[in-house]
């Protein structure tokens, strides 16, 4: 344990001692106390920074399970260091916001504040953890977090449909990544992921390789929701907007980036790699920006954005894969793509996290987030708009602002990979630029539509909820401070590069970066007449043309049919499968009780009968056979003859009397046997029973058959002549193969030796195997006390019904 | 004998395994009672039948039966007493509260499924 461990503890520490501050201090919000945390954090890494600007990286661990060789290893390098200062940064200004978002009179909010203090001490764990079973542990602790915050208004019935999905999407995501892990472990026989980075030429030509690539990346595409996967994220926008824009958009879907980042030393020497991460990125891009154009809902166009944003610097990451197959730093163009993939990691958190705000903003002052209902808030929201024109423009990748520098970097990488005579490219290498210039068309459009038809346009009073006015100053510091920095970074992107950007990107590409070398991260607004900057006004220009003839073309969104959605997919195999299991289950559990007798039965004689079968134990052993005497023919039939009265007898009586003949006879057995211990037992043992019948006899109902069937009797018969079969069977084969001798001598030596006993049963029963002894008589305790509850149960209700009468 | 036992032990099982398929209560019961009957012989047959005196050290013969199977069955038979108890007093009660001996009406509740 050390103090980076209690860093990353500490947050669940601190969810314990929620709870104590919402019931102690009611009249301060418990954001307050929390708030605290964080920004403790945040302080805690940035000391973490001269470390990891040279490349270098802190280190500590324990051990975890270390049987199985997992250690708990906190690794602290600049691509971890990074998101540890995405979470607790904005988690300081999520947690801010909060404050005045939720009512510390209406919300549960030491609920909320749990969560999301789960959230964010699972989310250091998955970016800190080297060990990849710790990561794993982690990264599930971030999907049962995201489940509790996106139902944390459970009573709305779209808020569970919603933390169900992307608990189901993220959980199968989780699984088969625990899959890839373990595949990864036996191929490298380490879970540690440096080792393995270290052992990457070896694992590239395993045949295990390709699976462990696809079930990582099954892991990392759910929880970033990349296309197909995607569809989890729009719902999730049912969680309060604190959540949404901290862990829908700024960390939580950011940990499939990472994990993809992390693991790229690994495998993305393979074109399997290159193809999967860049071609899934990139269309998700596209698909993501081009959907949320038809969104009315403000959430709902920053959610697509968000899958949108996500699959661009997925793709700038599969871009960027290209470089390791180069072997110098000199005029490594694809480094570029790695670069702008960690810039726009930090640019999307900045403007992405303020937009979100905005929308909490409005929500929370209009009661409404429908851009069909809003229009006209310029003159009553102000401040707020102005920082949404900052967050918009900047997504829509306008100078000043950092988007710019991110969206002409994205471009470049694109544009590079035609100049790759690697990969195949050649071929298909042309549909990424088009796709990424494409996709950029329609987050102009989305971006402008964000800003414009909410604060420009036609005030509506009569369809809002309430009079829309400013905000109170402290649910706009948190956005304000976003929207400084994305002015910030847009200005002097170079504090960023060297500080952040590099040491980030080195822990991607580590092979390329030789101990003591930096890797050239040098960021500039103006780089000429590029093809680059042709691209951004191409954007402009046809996406203004685009938003302005918007209503002309906004219903080719109605040609596709609702039907063959990739949610009417999930919602049809859901149904289908709880459908399918219910019809499956009723099926066979009928709630007969015979019914599951029958299984048993059929079970055990099939299972015995194979059994039998196989070990070839069907011989008769005739040599050592016990004489027949004339008492044991005699005594036969006896039972014979007991049995057939029971089945054919019409009364009651007359059965218990043969069930009692057959007892008594079975106690002669004994006699016969020499077991005179068995008999006197079973004499008295089977009065007392055919006492307790008689005496019940009076109470039982008369022996009704309840008009069985033929069919009914049939199927019975069969199944009980079947099981009679297997035990004889049994027992003639138990007779035939002795497979070791008997223990018994033991006790026939030793009962007078070692217990001073004469007889043998007895001295079994209570000296050599007295505890079992003891525990028969405690059964027969629980069974007087059942017998003696189920009498009395009556006795009290029908004292109740005394009472009441 | 142990073959002749073992047939005997059969039919035991099966008359008890047909009448605890049965709907009515207390035709299970008996079931179970002959169920265990056929129990009891079976261990005692597993064991190999009258090879020697009975397990008293007082006999003083040269071998003795196997005791080891005795003192099972003992057990068995003690608590099979027990089960019994319980299970004719579950019938009554049952019967009483249900008002039916028909395993069929007995059925788990639907109103929970």
């Amino acid at each position: 344990m050390s103090l980076l461990h209690l860093a990353i503890f500490s947050p669940f520490l601190m969810a314990i001692l929620v709870p104590f501050f919402y019931k102690g201090l009611r009249s301060i919000h418990t954001g307050w106390f929390v708030l605290i945390l964080p920004i403790l954090l945040f302080t805690y890494f940035i000391g973490f920074l001269p470390v990891t600007r040279h490349n270098q990286a802190v280190e500590k661990s324990f051990d975890w399970i270390p049987s199985l060789g997992i250690r708990f290893t906190a690794y602290v390098d600049g691509l971890g260091l990074l998101f540890a200062l995405l979470i607790t940064g904005i988690g300081s200004l999520v947690v801010l916001y909060s404050i005045f978002y939720l009512s510390k009179e209406k919300e549960s909010l030491h609920n909320f504040y749990v969560y999301l203090l789960l959230f964010m001490g699972a989310m250091l764990g998955v970016v800190l953890s080297d060990n990849l079973i710790t990561l794993y542990m982690f990264w599930e602790l971030t999907s049962i977090s995201s489940f509790l915050l996106i139902a944390y208004w459970y009573d709305r019935e779209r808020s569970r449909y919603g933390a169900l999905k992307s608990m189901l999407l993220t959980v199968f995501g989780g699984l088969s990544m625990l899959g890839g892990i373990l595949l990864l472990s036996i191929m490298g026989d380490t879970f540690s992921i440096r080792e393995l980075v270290s052992q990457a030429g070896e694992l590239n030509g395993h045949p295990l390789f390709l699976l462990a690539l696809i079930l990582i990346l099954l892991g990392a595409f759910t929880k970033s929701a990349q296309f197909p996967f995607y569809i989890w994220l729009p719902d999730a926008m049912e969680a309060p907007t604190p959540v949404s824009a901290y862990l829908h958009s700024a960390t939580m879907v950011k940990a499939g980036i990472y994990l993809v980042a992390r693991l790229s030393p690994i495998f993305a020497f393979s074109s399997y790699w290159f193809w999967i991460v860049g071609a899934i990125g990139i269309f998700t891009m596209f698909w993501g920006s081009f959907n949320a154009v038809k969104q009315t809902d403000l959430k709902g166009i920053l959610a697509f954005s968000t899958v949108s944003q996500l699959g661009l610097i997925m793709s700038l990451l599969g871009a960027g894969a290209a470089a390791l197959h180069f072997d110098s730093l000199n005029d490594n163009i694809y480094i570029a793509a790695i670069v702008a993939a960690v810039f726009h990691l930090i640019n999307h958190a900045t403007f992405k996290g303020s937009l979100f705000m905005v929308v909490g903003i409005i929500d929370h002052e209009t009661g409404t987030r429908d851009i069909r209902k809003l229009g006209g808030l310029l003159s009553f929201m102000p401040i707020t708009f102005t920082i949404a024109v900052i967050g918009a423009f900047s997504m829509a990748g306008l100078p000043p602002f950092n988007g710019f520098l991110s969206k002409e970097m994205f471009f470049t990488g694109m544009i590079q990979l035609l100049d790759l005579d690697i990969l195949n490219l050649q071929t298909w290498g042309l549909l990424f630029p088009v796709l990424a210039w494409v996709g950029s068309i329609f987050t102009f459009i989305y971006s402008m539509m964000f800003v414009f038809k909410t604060f420009s346009g036609k005030y509506q009073p009569e369809k809002l909820e309430k009079k829309p006015h400013e905000a109170p100053i402290g649910m706009l510091i948190s956005p304000i401070i976003l929207a400084a920095l994305v002015i910030l970074f847009g200005l002097f992107p170079n504090l960023l590069s060297y500080t952040l950007i590099q040491p980030a990107a080195a822990a991607i590409v580590p092979s390329l970066v030789a101990p003591g070398e930096q890797l050239p991260v040098h960021i500039s607004h103006w780089h000429g007449v590029t093809p680059e900057l042709m691209m951004t006004i191409g954007v402009v220009a046809v996406g203004i043309l685009m938003y302005v003839t918007l209503n002309k073309w906004i219903k080719l969104y109605t040609l596709f049919p609702g039907k063959v959605t990739l949610n009417a997919l999930y919602d049809t195999s859901l149904y289908a499968a709880e459908r399918g299991s219910y019809t499956l289950t009723k099926a066979y559990m009928n709630g007969f009780i015979r019914t599951y007798l029958v299984y048993i039965f059929v079970f055990f004689i099939g299972i015995l009968g194979f059994t039998m079968w196989t070990q070839n134990a069907l011989t008769i052993d005739k040599s050592n056979l016990a004489p027949i005497g004339v008492y044991e023919i005699v005594l036969v039939i006896i039972i014979a003859a007991g049995i057939f009265t029971i089945l054919f007898a019409k009364s009651r009586l007359t059965s218990i009397i043969a069930l009692g003949a057959v007892g008594y006879t079975v106690s002669l057995f004994f006699v016969i046997f020499r077991a005179p211990d068995l008999a006197l037992t079973q004499l008295v043992i089977e009065t007392v029973s055919v006492a307790l019948f008689l005496l019940c006899f009076y109470h039982l109902p008369k022996l009704n058959r309840h008009e069985e069937r033929m069919g009914f009797k049939l199927g019975n018969v069969i199944i009980s002549v079947g099981v009679g079969a297997v035990i004889t069977l049994m027992s003639i084969s138990s007779h035939s193969n002795k497979m070791f001798d008997s223990i018994a001598n033991y006790y026939i030596a030793n009962t007078y030796k070692e217990a001073a006993g004469k007889n043998m049963v007895n001295v079994i029963l209570v000296d050599f195997r007295g505890f079992d002894t003891l525990f028969e008589i405690s059964v027969l305790a629980i069974a007087g006390l059942g017998i003696f509850g189920l009498i009395k149960l009556r006795l009290a209700k029908k004292g109740e019904e005394a009472d009441e009468n | 004998m142990e073959i002749l036992m073992s047939i005997v032990i059969g039919a035991l099982f099966a008359s008890s395994v047909y009448l605890m398929l049965s709907k009515s209560l207390l035709r299970i019961i008996i079931g179970t009672g002959l169920l265990s009957h056929g129990a009891h012989l079976l261990i005692i047959t597993m064991g190999g039948l009258k090879r020697g005196a009975a397990p008293l050290l007082g006999e003083k013969a040269a071998s003795y039966v196997d005791p080891l199977p005795q003192a099972l069955i003992l057990t068995a038979i003690v608590i099979s007493f027990g089960v019994t108890a319980l299970f004719l007093v579950l019938a009554y009660r049952a019967y009483q509260e249900l008002g039916t001996d028909n395993m069929d009406e007995m059925r788990g509740n639907e109103a929970n499924d």
